[in-house]
């Protein structure tokens, strides 16, 4: 599904992303970990289309499509999700307005007309009642005065609208309490299939406890620098991250 | 790449050419330019017009002889050679008695092209449209249902005849002719406009509305409107403006009355899409406007405006609260593109016991654009327990505009309570990226999130208008994040 080749990007000058390869299936779901710094949401935005990153070299193709000329909104049409690690605030517009909005969007660039009112709301109701969304919130300004919790059950709300082949969850966990992150991570297990994939960005092993990854791997300077199964996110848990820093280094 | 950059957008909008920007060929009638007190009278006369308002024409063009152009606004442009303008234009054979369907087609088409199609709005809206072209009334709807009421809708020049006692009474009681340096220029050479009256304990079924345009070029336009709200009665007013697109700058002057007798309540609204100029601040029209409201007791006053027009503005819909117990409310939002100025807010005098108003502004500047809250909350000594809740927020695009916020609170009553807030924040690119991550392009993220900001006075217009004001603060957006 996914398949990201040798990448390399750069921020203001500053090459971040040193060659990153790394290929995801659908039904997957993978954790990419690592020490502060060491470029996980860069790769995160880079995916997602965000202009302020420059791709110097490499490839990121989607369903055997490169995304290099396609735009932010263009991704997302084409399926790429990304749960943000600090969600911004839009005043005076809706959760509700706002998704209806994106989905809308993203029917008309597949040539699609509205979706109906009343199926929108049977499908916001399903979603809500998924993550134990109240029906108040629905109405509020869009992250506006959001506590961290609810920001990040806001963006897998807003995921599960989507119904994205792709999702990134950029350290979705941080800021989260323990019944929160419960929340979050069996709305995200609900929504897994077979015909999606999702990539985990987290710094702790946490977690993973609750969404399982089939792949672990570990971001260090740029590069992913070791691979594994889950039991690379235990390692981690225990030993830190400095005798990857060692091997990397050596 | 083939990305479509913001930088794209913005250079695809330069070119983009203002919506309403073509002008009809329609045979006028125009004076010699200039200004002294025999245009006044040719003026007068030109509108068969009883003497005493002729010499209410001279004596506000004394006045304005005497005064001196005001520049404390926060704007700059070059000064109206005032002698430099043609005071009177009217389309040719204007007829009071002709219908619609004998009205110049080349006129019908121009509204249409508007999307104001008279017939159009007749039959759709229920709205009745006193529709003002270049100054003088060419169609009136809707006259007979609102008879039946004793409702009185038609232009100031017929009123003028018509209702003598009730235009003499009340134009000028409450923007004297002295009131400003524009006020006098209007009430020198007024044109034409409107004229409302809506008598005791009557609501006024319908919005009534007034479209006014400048079409001929080089000619001032200065509509004169007066609206009485008898007491208790209400009346919802809309008011709505586009213009051609011209390079030299056109003045327009306007003064609007409102009278809000005991009980009585009048809802204005305005949208206002003036040219602005084009993208290097050559042309637009100077919108210079006097708009003031008068409460009696218990009476409610409530101006909602969408400015998104002209290259400079400078207006303060205002209520005198003289009642005990009435309201005021401003409800505005402006919006400043390129490199338009605007200076604009209210006045809210409280002169009654237990007198209450609330402003909510909301200013959106982008390009290069200078956007200015300018308001006046005062509160005088016998006004006791006079409340007063002020917003202000400004909403900024790109790194070269400027807004700014003048609230001035004087209160010589110890019981006032006077509340003001204001904020100031900028569009900026991690939301759009948000909103581009959801699948929402840069033109409808900006849209969303300014129509966001913008909520509270969208709210206050009446249905038809709000869409209508929404997509005017699109176009005039649009491109203008950088």
């Amino acid at each position: 599904m996914l398949l990201i080749k040798d990448l390399h990007a750069s921020v203001e000058g500053k090459e971040i992303l040193k060659g990153i390869n790394l290929e995801v299936n659908a039904g997957e779901v993978h954790a990419i970990m690592g020490p502060n710094g060491s470029g996980k949401s860069t790769l995160a935005s880079v995916i997602a289309g965000k202009e302020d990153y420059e791709v110097e070299k490499g490839d990121i193709i989607l369903d055997n499509q490169n995304l290099d000329e396609l735009a932010a909104e263009e991704r997302a049409h084409k399926g790429i999700f990304l749960s943000f690690q600090y969600p911004v605030e839009i005043p005076g517009v809706s959760v509700t307005n706002f998704i209806k909005t994106a989905i809308n969007e993203t029917r008309k660039a597949k040539g699609l007309k509205d979706m109906p009112a009343k199926d929108m709301l049977k499908m916001i109701r399903e979603k809500a009642e998924l993550l134990e969304i109240d029906r108040k919130f629905l109405s509020r300004s869009l992250n506006e005065g959001f506590s961290g919790g609810e920001k990040k059950r806001n963006e897998i709300f807003q995921m599960a609208m989507l119904e994205p082949k792709l999702a990134i969850l950029d350290e979705t966990d941080s800021g989260l309490d323990i019944d929160a992150l419960r929340i979050v991570a069996n709305g995200v297990n609900k929504l897994k299939s077979k015909t999606n994939a999702v990539v985990v960005i987290t710094h702790y092993q946490r977690l993973l406890d609750y969404i399982v990854p089939d792949f672990v791997h570990v971001l260090y300077n740029g590069k992913i620098v070791k691979s594994g199964g889950k039991e690379l996110a235990h390692q981690l848990e225990e030993k830190g991250y400095d005798w990857i820093k060692q091997e990397a280094n050596a | 790449m083939s990305k479509y950059t913001e930088d794209d957008l913005r250079e695809e909008l330069k070119t983009k050419q203002y919506e309403y920007g073509f002008y009809t060929d329609i045979e006028s009638e125009t004076f010699p330019v200039g200004l002294n007190e025999d245009i006044v009278k040719a003026i007068s006369k030109k509108k068969e017009e009883p003497e005493w308002m002729t010499q209410w024409r001279l004596e506000a063009f004394r006045i304005w002889q005497a005064m001196e152009e005001p520049d404390w606004a926060n704007v700059n442009y070059e000064k109206p050679d005032f002698q430099a303008i043609a005071y009177y234009s009217a389309p040719v054979a204007v007829d009071p008695n002709k219908t619609l369907d004998d009205v110049d087609p080349d006129l019908l088409a121009m509204y249409k092209k508007l999307g104001i199609s008279v017939g159009e709005q007749k039959r759709m809206n229920n709205i009745a449209m006193d529709v003002v072209v270049d100054s003088v009334s060419v169609a009136t709807t809707f006259k007979k249902t609102l008879a039946e009421k004793g409702i009185l809708f038609m232009s100031i020049s017929e009123a003028i005849k018509e209702h003598p006692e009730l235009v003499k009474k009340y134009l000028g009681s409450v923007v004297p002719q002295k009131d400003n340096f524009y006020a006098a220029l209007n009430s020198a050479v007024f044109s034409d406009g409107s004229f409302c009256y809506i008598p005791k304990g009557v609501k006024c079924p319908m919005e009534l509305s007034t479209y006014f345009r400048i079409n001929q070029a080089g000619t001032g336009q200065f509509e004169r409107t007066l609206v009485i709200a008898d007491q208790g009665s209400y009346v919802s007013y809309l008011e709505g403006c586009t213009a051609p697109s011209r390079d030299e700058n056109q003045l327009h002057a306007a003064v609007v009355e409102l009278i809000a007798l005991d009980d009585a309540e009048i809802k204005y609204s305005t949208v206002q899409n003036w040219f602005p100029g084009n993208a290097q601040g050559k042309g637009g029209v100077y919108n210079f406007v006097t708009k003031r409201g008068l409460c009696e007791t218990n009476a409610k006053i409530s101006w909602t405006q969408v400015e998104t027009g002209s290259a400079v503005t400078w207006k303060y819909p205002s209520c005198v609260l003289k009642g005990n117990n009435s309201v005021g409310e401003f409800y505005s939002i402006a919006v400043t593109n390129n490199y338009q100025q605007a200076d604009t807010g209210t006045k809210m005098i409280h002169l009654g016991k237990n007198t209450k108003s609330t402003i909510i502004s909301k200013g959106i500047s982008a390009g290069k654009s200078q956007n200015s809250y300018r308001g006046l909350v005062q509160v005088n000594a016998r006004a006791e327990n006079a409340r007063n809740f002020s917003q202000c927020d400004s909403l900024l695009m790109g790194n070269e505009c400027g807004a700014h916020t003048f609230p001035y609170i004087e209160t010589k009553n110890k019981s006032a309570q006077i509340e003001h807030e204001a904020t100031t924040s900028k569009i900026g690119e991690d939301q759009i990226f948000y909103c581009n991550q959801r699948g929402i392009d840069t033109e409808k993220a900006i849209a969303l999130i300014v129509n966001g900001f913008s909520k509270e006075v969208l709210n206050k217009l009446p249905m038809e208008f709000a869409v209508e004001a929404q997509k005017l603060l699109e176009i005039s957006l649009e491109g203008s994040v950088g």
